[in-house]
């Protein structure tokens, strides 16, 4: 893998810093990461290789400050935007997985002009009572391999780790990380989103592993009946990580339906 | 010093595999299988008797306080047990509510008007409790947002205490509460207000808003002296800081006591029901007690530095034998005199002028209750009220109406509650 560049971007003099991972050249699209954190991964580096991939971490967790000025879902919307300007950014697409999925939908439901093509993976937003999504705040670690991934023994389970919990910063570091995201999908991380899909413009794809055992791939569905231009690609052999787990099938589709150089 | 009996309200009997079978006792315990309506109306009116029974046993204070579908405490709201006692405790106690949990009000007037109601009902008997609450009851069991949870208590805390203080109407624009027209009726009858009362865990901004506002400081843990002396340590290291002086009544916290004739009796009378509390009724798994964001960036950063997590894992997974709870302070147990000598111990090196008494403990029947209840009163109070008296320091958080002083019949108001 190619190493990304990595900058701090100060925004409204300085209320918001955020940690941003660049590499590539060509079209820009900007990947929103979920509650697992932000790592540049081999799907990343994969879309680098034809267009310019750009990765915020999100506020308040990992490198990035200034969570306490954003209130609900509208504030880190408007949020984006700025951050989108000051990065000069134009018409972009954008990707987001889970609690990032969610986000990138708001962001194109409430800006559809700016967004060109969306790409959700498996993107929490929407609530389904007979698929009752489980509470992200109290998994247990020992069962995230279970939970996460279609094959709990393959490979990805490694890095499905919990913080060690002799190391104060990395206990730390975990809970800012992981309340900086349930302050925008608690207690149900249905804050009204299907009520803004029908605004999205962009060409949408939605993936979902089959076996996402987190979110049902019932929500595919959901999303794509509620998005005007919006097809779903289920992906068999993966979780709710099917850029990782099926990275080179995910790959082909995403870098097909993205712009390139 | 003053005595003061708090009664959690547990349900007494959950099965004996409770621990094994269920997930936790708060937030999940379910309750059409486990929590039958036809016992919990046996239990009330317990709690009120004993409650009751220790106004005229000469308690100071009679203490009630707020949980969530929580099973070693399911008084939801504490103000109906408040207003009950309000006409039931001759001997004028003081009723500390410790509290309302200010972040689940919505408006929190709610919060000044019944407070308001009961200081009028009780003649001015009332201590305002204003915890910020555990997380399991405001994030988990009433769906507030972690990061919300202090913004919430502050601005509650802001609009409760402008509404008892400022003629109304007046218009108050909060973030969470936006009122146009702030004008309850009644205000309180304590003036300037009823003295408030903060129960805290450790977090820094509490032990900063208590002296601050010269609020009192409650730590009211399950793990007794010992354990309390790094938080007690935190506030008065605040005080200190801050120029505030160290008047002992600024301070109070919880403590579980069982007295008996002789310490071997007490072990034998308590054993049973001191165990159901420690491994049922604390039966919660780390996930569910903390969420993340419920204490803020700075809370977290200090509560982790300085070990509290690994503090509360330690005492949690410690034996709870007889002799380890003795020894590690999680009871105090024995003897009148044994309990006397270890609460004053206890109470100087925490320098608390308020002892929170839990004397009903997990699945403590009635009649034992009341026994730990008049051996408290006769034997240990008589003891223990003088602790402070030599350093000649004035109540000032004392609810105005309330007695202001065990009188002197005290023991003999015993007998009544004996026969």
């Amino acid at each position: 893998m190619t190493a990304p560049s990595e900058d701090v971007v100060e925004l409204l003099d300085g209320k918001f810093k955020t940690r941003v991972l660049t590499a590539g050249e060509g079209p820009p699209v900007v990947f929103l990461h979920g509650a697992g954190g932000l790592f540049w991964d081999p799907f990343l580096d994969a879309l680098a290789s034809r267009r310019r991939v750009i990765a915020p971490q999100h506020p308040g967790s990992g490198g990035s400050q200034g969570l306490e000025h954003l209130e609900d879902v509208l504030d880190l919307v408007l949020y984006y935007g700025e951050l989108f300007d000051v990065l000069g950014l134009g018409a972009v697409s954008l990707i987001g997985h889970s609690f990032g999925g969610m986000v990138a939908a708001e962001i194109a439901a409430t800006n559809p002009e700016r967004i060109d093509k969306l790409v959700l993976l498996a993107p929490l937003g929407l609530w389904i009572d007979d698929h009752p999504i489980p509470d992200i705040s109290t998994l247990d670690p020992a069962g995230l391999p279970a939970l996460l991934l279609a094959d709990p023994g393959g490979p990805l389970a490694g890095l499905l780790t919990s913080p060690d919990v002799t190391d104060p910063e990395a206990l730390f570091q975990a809970a800012m990380g992981m309340a900086s995201i349930l302050q925008f999908i608690w207690p149900i991380p249905d804050k009204g989103l299907n009520r803004r899909l029908y605004r999205v413009k962009a060409d949408t794809l939605v993936v979902w592993g089959a076996q996402d055992r987190l979110v049902d791939p019932a929500y595919g569905p959901a999303f794509t009946a509620a998005i005007p231009n919006a097809r779903l690609e289920i992906v068999d052999g993966a979780g709710h990580l099917p850029q990782l787990e099926q990275a080179a099938h995910v790959i082909g589709l995403v870098d097909g339906f993205l712009p390139s150089r | 010093m003053k005595s003061i009996f708090f009664h959690l309200m547990p349900y007494r009997d959950l099965p004996p595999d409770f621990e094994e079978r269920y997930e936790s006792v708060w937030v999940t315990p379910p309750n059409a299988e486990l929590c039958d309506p036809v016992r919990v109306a046996q239990y009330y009116k317990w709690n009120l008797d004993e409650l009751e029974l220790a106004d005229r046993l000469g308690f100071d204070g009679l203490g009630v306080n707020e949980h969530h579908q929580n099973a070693y405490g399911f008084m939801a709201s504490p103000n109906l047990m408040a207003a009950a006692l309000a006409r039931r405790t001759p001997n004028n106690s003081a009723i500390l509510v410790l509290g309302n949990t200010l972040a689940l009000y919505n408006p929190a007037l709610r919060v000044a008007e019944e407070f308001a109601m009961l200081d009028c009902m009780t003649d001015g008997r009332l201590a305002a409790g204003f915890p910020v609450g555990t997380s399991m009851d405001v994030n988990r069991c009433y769906g507030i947002t972690p990061t919300e949870t202090r913004p919430r208590f502050n601005e509650a805390h802001d609009l409760i205490m402008k509404a008892w203080t400022q003629p109304g109407p007046f218009v108050f624009n909060g973030r969470f509460n936006k009122l146009r027209y702030v004008n309850p009726w009644p205000q309180p009858l304590q003036k300037p207000h009823p003295p408030v009362w903060l129960a805290g865990g450790g977090s820094v901004e509490t032990w900063e808003m208590a002296v601050t506002n010269d609020y009192t400081y409650n730590f009211l843990s399950f793990f007794g002296y010992q354990f309390a002396r790094k938080v007690m340590g935190g506030f008065w290291e605040t005080a200190a800081r801050l120029g505030c002086d160290d008047n002992p009544y600024r301070a109070g916290f919880a403590q579980q006591i069982c007295v008996s004739e002789t310490d071997a009796q007490a072990e034998h009378d308590y054993l049973e029901h001191v165990t159901y509390f420690f491994n049922k009724c604390l039966h919660i798994p780390p996930p569910i007690f903390e969420t993340p964001g419920y204490r803020t960036r700075r809370s977290t950063e200090f509560a982790i530095k300085t070990g509290q997590p690994g503090d509360i894992v330690k005492m949690a997974t410690l034996e709870k034998d007889w002799k380890t709870l003795v020894d590690h302070g999680f009871i105090i147990a024995g003897s009148p005199e044994t309990v006397a000598d270890r609460l004053i111990e206890a109470c100087r090196g925490l320098r608390v002028g308020n002892l929170i008494a839990l004397l009903q403990i997990g699945s403590m029947g009635h009649e034992l209750t009341k026994k730990n209840l008049t051996l408290f009163a006769e034997g240990v109070i008589p003891r223990i009220k003088h602790l402070w008296a030599d350093e000649g320091w004035q109540h000032h958080w004392w609810p105005q109406g309330a007695r202001q002083d065990a009188p002197s019949s005290a023991v003999a108001g015993s007998s009544v509650a004996g026969s």
